[in-house]
Parts: structure tokens; C-alpha cells; sequence
């Protein structure tokens, strides 16, 4: 019996670990704990030159006070719990997804090949089967914003497999 | 005063009506649709008003605000969704009077109530920011940097969601504002070796992303979201019946949004939901309020129109933007090269005035074409999302890029729509974000340049009466909400 509730607890306190209150804190201030850390690697400025205060000064404060107020929007938690949010759709993590492959294409093939894959995921992913569509979303706005930018807006878009086919 | 028939100047512009014109019809659409909205939209076009001279690129965007904080209220009454956040209170009692088939009662009074708030709020706006503008003459860099401190802590108590929350933000918007090369001192600070860090991060990649690429990342999961349409006619003048129901109603809360949007927070969000309570408090018919009452509809949709020329006052006088829309005109201002403040007035009145006359104009033409165009207007919110966002996403890249012409933009705007995600869905609002990014630099030059004045003492500060005011209002700011909680707590 003792051991069941031994279990029990255990897990009580395990699942605080899990709460998103708790993971966002931690989040928040593993992150500002690092950039805490890269504001000790600034130059230092002579006195001379010193305007006020030093470079580091102002990033410091402000990253202290976002860990100090983090620690206590999470001891405020333990007593008023956050809403439970409710789990993350397939969607989501597929449009985070065509992200990722609008960088890596923008990157290595073309500007505009990324935005047309990005429309062509997202829009069938949300839902859109009908093909005339996925044409309209995928190819022609993207062709319609790139002349705009083009040629009223005098843009030069980054050099890619299809951009360079238009600047010849 | 003398200024005030440079006012009529934008009338006499065939570029400005146009400008206005198509502004306003943008921003209908923009209100319209749920989770796009003026902030967004006016976020968007950012990178396109570079084509514009600074007084068409900012009638643009003022123009998009009036209209798509009204456009909102199409949607709330249609299809119980604000179009925008403003128009929260709207759905309360919009709603189910159009489900009792008056939706073109409903929304002829939300147009009505929202032009007589918008133009009240004009009328404040030109005469209070010229005051507010003068009284800045009075400020120095100590002033400055309690005024900006005062503008956070007003935004973290009485914007919306967690106050300490909205500190967060507004510290991580400030953080953002360090990153490049220190303006004084030249020294790079948070660049990592990047050499496009070194000019900082700019407004758009930040606000784009916060706003835009975050709300395609919420509407991923609403995709299965089903929304009943109701339909409508045509919209109706309000009757002599309604108009005797309300007019108490209507200058109340036109005078509720003003205030409110004169304070640095997220001015019609609030102001709307004040509005309303006002409204109930005061009616003679509470217990309608919720069941389809006109005079809810009236409260909230004055209270909200009216905050936009409130808003205006501070961004246009101080710098400190009243809201997260006038956030971007401040922005859309900044990267035109246009400085808010005293000297703005003193140096370009027709600037002002003509954005104060194009205001008015924006009101009048929002009725009309909300008047007569809300049938089509609603039509719009039937473009489904699964074809909406990937088309708002190519706009968003491009006009990313567009401004320095440069993919890290792109990728950090990306960055920036998964924070905003995130920040609003564990209950961070990204309107502080945006609000300590235009800040951040103000805050951080007005703080070193005091030191140096005072030598490094930082309680010469408190020697500063105006400064000091600050100090006391933010500190009586960042308690409110703890008075507030106390007083429920009391009340439970």
C-alpha cells in the first residue's frame, strides 16, 4: 500500500516537469540564462568613451528581469495553474514542417520554387484537393507577387533555377 | 488652431482620396477576415507604402485602421467571429440579433455607432495631440525615458492577458531593440558573427512575423473550424426608436474609447469590452444585453472607433504608440523617416493635419461603403483559409524581402511567427513585443543620456518632477491589476 502511494507521489511530482508552465519557464530562462552569458563576452568600453553606462549593461538588466519575472509567473502557476492547451494537429507540425523545406529550398534551389512548395503543402494539407486550385495558389499568385514586386516595385529577387530563367 | 484648415487639404488631393479610398477598402477587407485585421494588414503593406511618399504611406495606413476596426463588427454580427479583436464585445449581443433576423439592424447600428465614435475620436485627436505635443516641449532625455517605462507598465496592466506576462514581452521587444551595434558605443551586441545582425533587427521581419506568420500557424489548427453564416439582406439605418435608445449610449462610450485610446495599451481590445459594461451598467434593460440589445452593439462598436483617433494621440505627440496598430504606423513613420514628437508639429503641420483630415475622410467613407457594401464585404469571409493563408504567405515573404532585399529577414520573420505561436498560446501577448521593439531604443538612450547628465547618479531622477510623475503613475500602473485581484478575491 505504501509503495502505491510512494508511486503515486512520484508521479505527482514528476508531472509538474510536464506542465506547461513549467516548460515554458524553463524554456524562457535556459534561453536568457545563454544570452546572459554571450553579454560577458561584449567589449568593455575605455571610461573615456563611456557613454552612461557600459554596452553590456542595459542587455544584462533587461535579461535578469525577464528571468526574475519568468521565476515568478511560474510561482504564480503552482497556485493559479495555467489552461490546459489542447494538443498540437497534425497541421500544425506539417506547416511548421513546409517551413523548413521553404528555407531549404529558397536557400539551395530558388526564392520562388520555396513559396510555391509552401503553398502547394499547406494548401493540400488544410485541406484543398481540387487541382485548378492548388495551381492558382501555388503558381499563379506567386507569379502575380513576383511581377508586382518585379516591375512596379523595382525588386531583384535572390538567383535561383526558375528566377534565373526570367533575368536571362 | 491656425493649422486646423490644412485639415480639408487631402480633399483637394486626388492621390490622398485615392490613396484613402482603396486604404479603406483594404481595411474593410482586412476587418473582415478573422485573424487578419488592421495590425496584420497594416503589417503587410508596410513594405509596399516604401513606393509612397511618407504622407500617402501613413494616410494608407491610418485609413486601414478606421475601416478594419468597423470591418470587424461584419464578421461578429454574421458569423459570431470578430474580425477583429476589438470587435470581441460586438458578437455579444450582435450575434443574436441577427439570428433573429435583423442583421441589417445590427449592422447599421455598429456602422453608425462606430463613424460617430470615429469622428468624436478625431475631434480629441486634433485638438488633445497639439497640447500633449507642447507639454512634450517641457521633456528632456530623464522625461523621456520615464515617459517610455510609463508606456510599458501601462500596457502590461491594462492590456490584455497576464500583466507580468506582458512585462516579459515588453522586455524581450526591448532585448530585441540591443541587438546590432550599440548605437553609442559602436559595439556589437548579440550579432554572433552574423554580419547582417550588425544594423539590428528590423521592424518588419519582427512585426510580420509576430503578427502574420504566427496567426497562419494558429489558423493550422482550426482548420476543421465550421463557422454558421447568417444571412443578410441589406443593412438598415438604425430607426428614430433605436437612434433615441442609444445616443446616450453612443457619447458615452465614444468618450470611453478616447480615453482609452489615448493611454498606451491595446486601445480598442479594451475599450470595446469598457464600452460594453458601461453600456449594460447604465441601461435601462440589462437583462437584454447578451440576447441581441442594440445599445450592446452601440457600446462596443463606439468605444472601439473611438479608440483609433485616441490611439493616435500619443503615437503622433510622443512617439509612444496608444496601440498595437498605431505600433505600425509609428513604424510605417519611423521608416519613412518621419520622427514623431514636438517638433513634428512645430516643423510639419500639414503632415499632421493632413493625416488628422484623412482620418475624418476614412470615417465618412467607411460608412458609405459600409453601408452599401457589407453584403459584399461579407462575402469575403467565404474564401476559404486553406487558400487565404499560403496566398498571405508569399505576400509576407516578399514584402519581407523587399525592404533590405535580404534572406535573413525572411528567416528571422519566420523565427519571429513561431515565437508569436507560442508566446500566444501559453498566454504571452506579442503586442508588448512590438511596442518595447519601437521603444527599445528610446528607452536605452534616454537611460545612458540621463546617466551622463546626472554624472551616474540614478536618484537625480527623482529630482526631476515630470520624471518622478512618471515613476509614482507607473508604479500606481503595475499595482492596478493587483488591486484588481484583490477587490475580486474580496468580492468571491
Amino acid at each position: 500500500m505504501n509503495d502505491v502511494h510512494k508511486e503515486k507521489g512520484t508521479n505527482k511530482s514528476l508531472s509538474l516537469f510536464f506542465k506547461s508552465s513549467f516548460i515554458v519557464s524553463a524554456v524562457i530562462i535556459v534561453i536568457s540564462s545563454i544570452l546572459l552569458y554571450f553579454t560577458f563576452t561584449f567589449d568593455i568600453v575605455p571610461p573615456i568613451l563611456n557613454r552612461g553606462i557600459q554596452p553590456a549593461t542595459f542587455p544584462k538588466a533587461l535579461l535578469i528581469l525577464i528571468i526574475a519575472l519568468t521565476l515568478l509567473t511560474y510561482f504564480i502557476s503552482l497556485k493559479n495553474p495555467w489552461k490546459n492547451e489542447k494538443k498540437l494537429p497534425n497541421s500544425f507540425y506539417i506547416t511548421l514542417l513546409s517551413f523548413v523545406v521553404f528555407i531549404i529550398i529558397s536557400k539551395f534551389l530558388d526564392f520562388f520554387l520555396g513559396i510555391a512548395l509552401l503553398s502547394i503543402i499547406v494548401s493540400y494539407f488544410w485541406g484543398e484537393r481540387r487541382v485548378t486550385y492548388l495551381i492558382m495558389v501555388s503558381i499563379i499568385f506567386p507569379l502575380i507577387v513576383f511581377v508586382f514586386f518585379e516591375t512596379i516595385l523595382g525588386l531583384r529577387f535572390p538567383p535561383g533555377i526558375i528566377t534565373n530563367l526570367y533575368y536571362g | 488652431m491656425e493649422n486646423l484648415g490644412l485639415i480639408f487639404a487631402p480633399l483637394f488631393s486626388y492621390k490622398l482620396l485615392i490613396v484613402l479610398f482603396f486604404g479603406t477598402i483594404f481595411g474593410l477587407i482586412l476587418g473582415v477576415l478573422p485573424g487578419l485585421g488592421p495590425t496584420t494588414g497594416g503589417a503587410l503593406i508596410l513594405p509596399f507604402t516604401m513606393t509612397l511618399d511618407p504622407l500617402s504611406a501613413i494616410v494608407l495606413l491610418t485609413a486601414i485602421y478606421c475601416a478594419g476596426t468597423y470591418g470587424g463588427a461584419i464578421t461578429a454580427i454574421l458569423i459570431n467571429t470578430p474580425g477583429t479583436p476589438a470587435a470581441a464585445a460586438t458578437c455579444l449581443d450582435g450575434y443574436p440579433l441577427a439570428q433573429k433576423g435583423e442583421a441589417g439592424r445590427a449592422l447599421g447600428m455598429a456602422t453608425v455607432s462606430s463613424v460617430i465614435g470615429g469622428i468624436a475620436s478625431v475631434v480629441v485627436l486634433i485638438f488633445f495631440a497639439p497640447l500633449l505635443a507642447n507639454l512634450a516641449y517641457e521633456f528632456g532625455q530623464p522625461e523621456y525615458f520615464a515617459l517610455a517605462i510609463f508606456g510599458l507598465t501601462m500596457l502590461a496592466s491594462i492590456g490584455e492577458g497576464s500583466p507580468i506576462k506582458n512585462l516579459i514581452a515588453g522586455a524581450f521587444g526591448i532585448l530585441i531593440s540591443t541587438v546590432g551595434k550599440d548605437f553609442m558605443t559602436s559595439i556589437d551586441r548579440f550579432t554572433f558573427g552574423i554580419n547582417e545582425l550588425t544594423e539590428g533587427i528590423g521592424f518588419i521581419p519582427v512585426v510580420v512575423g509576430l503578427f502574420a506568420i504566427s496567426e497562419m500557424l494558429t489558423q493550422s489548427t482550426l482548420i476543421n473550424q465550421i463557422f454558421n453564416r447568417v444571412a443578410l439582406k441589406a443593412v438598415k439605418l438604425p430607426s428614430i426608436d433605436d437612434y433615441k435608445k442609444t445616443w446616450k449610449t453612443i457619447i458615452r462610450s465614444s468618450g470611453i474609447g478616447s480615453f482609452i485610446g489615448v493611454l498606451p495599451a491595446e486601445g480598442g481590445t479594451v475599450a470595446s469590452l469598457i464600452g460594453y459594461a458601461e453600456a449594460k451598467r447604465w441601461s435601462k434593460k440589462p437583462e437584454d444585453f447578451g440576447k441581441g440589445s442594440i445599445e450592446g452593439i452601440a457600446g462596443a462598436e463606439a468605444a472601439n472607433n473611438a479608440a483609433t483617433g485616441g490611439a493616435m494621440v500619443p503615437t503622433l505627440a510622443l512617439g509612444i504608440p496608444g496601440s498595437a496598430t498605431t505600433a505600425v504606423i509609428l513604424t510605417g513613420l519611423i521608416i519613412h523617416g518621419v520622427r514623431p514628437g514636438p517638433d513634428l508639429f512645430r516643423e510639419q503641420p500639414e503632415f499632421l493635419y493632413g493625416i488628422f483630415g484623412s482620418m475624418l475622410i476614412a470615417n465618412i467613407l467607411f460608412f458609405v461603403l459600409g453601408f452599401f457594401g457589407a453584403k459584399i464585404f461579407a462575402r469575403i469571409t467565404l474564401v476559404p483559409n486553406k487558400l487565404l493563408w499560403p496566398m498571405i504567405f508569399a505576400v509576407s515573404v516578399c514584402g519581407t524581402y523587399s525592404l533590405n532585399q535580404s534572406i535573413i529577414d525572411v528567416w528571422l520573420m519566420l523565427l519571429f511567427g513561431v515565437i508569436g505561436f507560442f508566446m500566444r498560446r501559453y498566454g504571452f501577448s506579442v503586442v508588448p513585443v512590438i511596442i518595447g521593439l519601437i521603444l527599445g531604443e528610446l528607452v536605452e538612450g534616454t537611460l545612458r543620456q540621463s546617466l551622463v547628465i546626472f554624472d551616474g547618479n540614478w536618484l537625480m531622477f527623482l529630482q526631476r518632477p515630470i520624471a518622478l510623475t512618471f515613476f509614482v503613475l507607473s508604479l500606481i500602473a503595475l499595482s492596478f491589476p493587483l488591486i484588481k485581484r484583490k477587490k475580486k478575491n474580496d468580492k468571491v
